[in-house]
């Protein structure tokens, strides 16, 4: 890390440990939420931006872990519980289901990923005994004041994001990552010189589906309600990817980036559209894919200024 | 006999998921991209019969060209103008356009026309036929033959038309049917076509059977994808014998399980396949 990334770092982390003295309830709950997605784009970059596996399932881990937290924590034992047995069920599941999709290789797979959350939405809402179908499943509620929930949950979402960070900065900077790199530049290649790809990739895509499957777990506890068609929604899978694309794959600052950016343009500009708030995504979506291949880092200030100053 | 009366079902549903299947599959063959606006394509499709029997009073079956050709003008310009930029990058990149592209059009279908279900409730139905202890109903069966016809349509195009062949050369080895004096861009436009109007075909003729809305596009799309592996990606008589399938496992899946697992069946055999032949049944190179 350079010098000034780790002073980058050292006051965001500063300015996010003292929010919760300063900021309201507004304030607190988005920002948590862009410490939900930040989290979340990290997870994917795992596999979509080290490995550059075209995952399109983040939404089936985050809404596994979501329901096993949820139903975890509806027997009544302790909140801390029942995140680990969120991390394990997505973590778990994960491992399986890698060790098989990850046989098929591009497109085949991401539209895999795609499948999978369809058909996890249509397990949970037809297993109605265990997750309460389509009525959705209310997590018991523990009495504090607002004030000191929001507080909670943030600095819960804190933590995992920071435990998501370190990871995707020693996976960079491992054995892991760089297999990872070289798989994404030339699967063959990388077969040749004796990384195993197959291990890698589902190390990679174990990460990813784990680290959701905790998102989804403590947004579960946080937001108190959850149904299948909210934490399967598709979006789950799809803003994150943009984010990381906004912000540069495969890099370790960039998800975070690209969610900060992505969220700011969230709450700025598509609160006045709220018919149009998908379609408004997928216009941002193909500008960024036709005109921005490089993400926000396509706008070169210098050479901007450049093209702007010489006549 | 219970058991063919399920079976004639199956056959039934199964000719219009072959239809919904075989232009995903021709796209996802020769341009090797999936076209996730496909779902989207065939709700358009359903909607553009829906409404020309309502308001025009035009049969479904009738509106089927309609559909065709609207969609397929519309893949047209989508292929030409916007997914020909990025067509060579990698898969992430030409699936997330197209991504982009459905938010659009599923946001757009969505203020146009409602999330409501609707569907085309025939005035004039041609009625259900007993045969034995089978019941047949007639529309249905239609819709079924016309599918069929539709594929075996798009077989002999691809087979004996100069253009067809063309887009069995761009398939095989893009670079030497460009050294040929293929024009590959158009090739690929017009191949985007096909499958967008297959699948406005499709949602015409689905619009008799089945309730639309916008919020199906996924669906139905998962449902392409499903087939397209079981049959071999890029087969057109593989995409009918995994549309057949397909229907086959929802007709007798719904005895077992019940017809709300209908999707996770077909892709839990979808699965066991790939785990033994992962080519599809009839996955091989060609048409």
């Amino acid at each position: 890390m350079t010098r000034l990334q780790l002073s980058l770092v050292l006051v965001a982390t500063a300015i996010l440990l003292a929010m919760p003295l300063v900021g309201g309830n507004y304030v607190l709950r988005l920002a948590t939420i862009m410490l939900m997605y930040a989290t979340l784009a990290m997870a994917w970059n795992f596999i979509g931006g080290f490995a550059g596996y075209p995952s399109f399932g983040l939404a089936a881990f985050f809404g596994l872990g979501a329901y096993a937290g949820g139903v975890v924590q509806s027997t009544g034992v302790s909140i801390a519980l029942a995140w680990l047995a969120a991390v394990a069920v997505g973590t778990l599941f994960a491992l399986v289901l890698g060790f098989i999709l990850l046989r098929l290789r591009g497109s085949a797979f991401a539209i895999a990923t795609l499948v999978v959350t369809e058909v996890l939405r249509e397990v949970t809402n037809g297993w109605t005994g265990l997750t309460g179908g389509g009525m959705g499943l209310n997590l018991p509620f523990f009495g504090w004041s607002p004030s000191a929930l929001s507080a909670f949950f943030f600095y819960a979402m804190l933590a995992l994001t920071a435990v998501t960070f370190v990871t995707t900065f020693i996976v960079a900077h491992n054995r892991l990552g760089f297999g990872l790199t070289c798989i994404r530049q030339n699967e063959d290649a990388a077969n040749i010189v004796g990384i195993d790809t197959t291990r890698y990739k589902i190390y990679a895509f174990t990460l990813s589906g784990g680290f959701a499957a905790a998102t989804g777990g403590i947004y579960a506890s946080w937001i108190g309600y959850i149904e299948p068609g909210d934490v399967y929604d598709v979006l789950f899978s799809i803003k994150p990817i943009v984010m990381v694309l906004l912000g540069g794959m495969g890099t370790v600052f960039g998800p975070i980036f690209g969610a900060v950016a992505f969220l700011v343009l969230d709450e700025v500009v598509w609160r006045s559209f709220l018919e149009l708030n998908t379609g408004i995504l997928g216009l941002l979506i193909v500008i960024l894919i036709l005109f921005l291949p490089a993400g926000l880092a396509s706008f070169d200030v210098r050479s901007l200024w450049r093209r702007a100053v010489t006549p | 006999m219970i058991l063919f009366q399920y079976l004639s079902n199956g056959l039934i549903l199964g000719g219009l998921y072959a239809c919904i299947a075989a232009g995903f599959s021709l796209v996802w063959g020769v341009l090797s991209i999936i076209n996730l606006l496909h779902g989207s394509f065939i709700v358009l499709g359903a909607y553009i019969a829906f409404f020309s029997y309502t308001v025009l009073g035009i049969h479904p079956f009738v509106s089927v060209i309609t559909s065709g050709i609207v969609l397929g003008a519309l893949g047209y310009v989508v292929q030409l103008g916007l997914i020909n930029r990025v067509v060579a990058q990698s898969v992430l990149v030409t699936l997330i356009l197209t991504f982009g592209l459905e938010l659009i059009m599923n946001n757009a279908m969505l203020v146009a026309f409602s999330a409501n279900y609707r569907k085309v409730i025939l005035e004039h139905s041609l009625g259900v036929v007993e045969i034995g202890n089978i019941f047949i109903p007639l529309d249905r069966a239609a819709s079924t033959l016309i599918a069929f016809l539709l594929i075996l349509a798009l077989w002999l195009c691809l087979r004996l038309t100069s253009i067809g062949r063309a887009i069995v050369a761009v398939r095989f080895d893009r670079e030497a049917a460009l050294l040929m004096g293929i024009d590959v861009k158009r090739t690929y436009a017009i191949t985007f076509a096909l499958g967008g109007a297959m699948a406005g075909a499709a949602g015409s003729l689905l619009s008799v059977s089945f309730p639309i809305s916008p919020l199906s596009g996924p669906l139905f799309l998962s449902k392409a994808f499903v087939i397209c592996i079981l049959g071999g990606v890029g087969s057109v008589p593989g995409a009918a014998l995994g549309g057949l399938i397909f229907g086959m496992l929802e007709s007798f899946g719904a005895i077992f399980f019940g017809s709300e697992y209908a999707l996770t069946l077909s892709f839990v055999v979808l699965i066991l396949l790939l785990l033994v032949r992962p080519h599809g049944l009839l996955g091989v190179k060609g048409f």
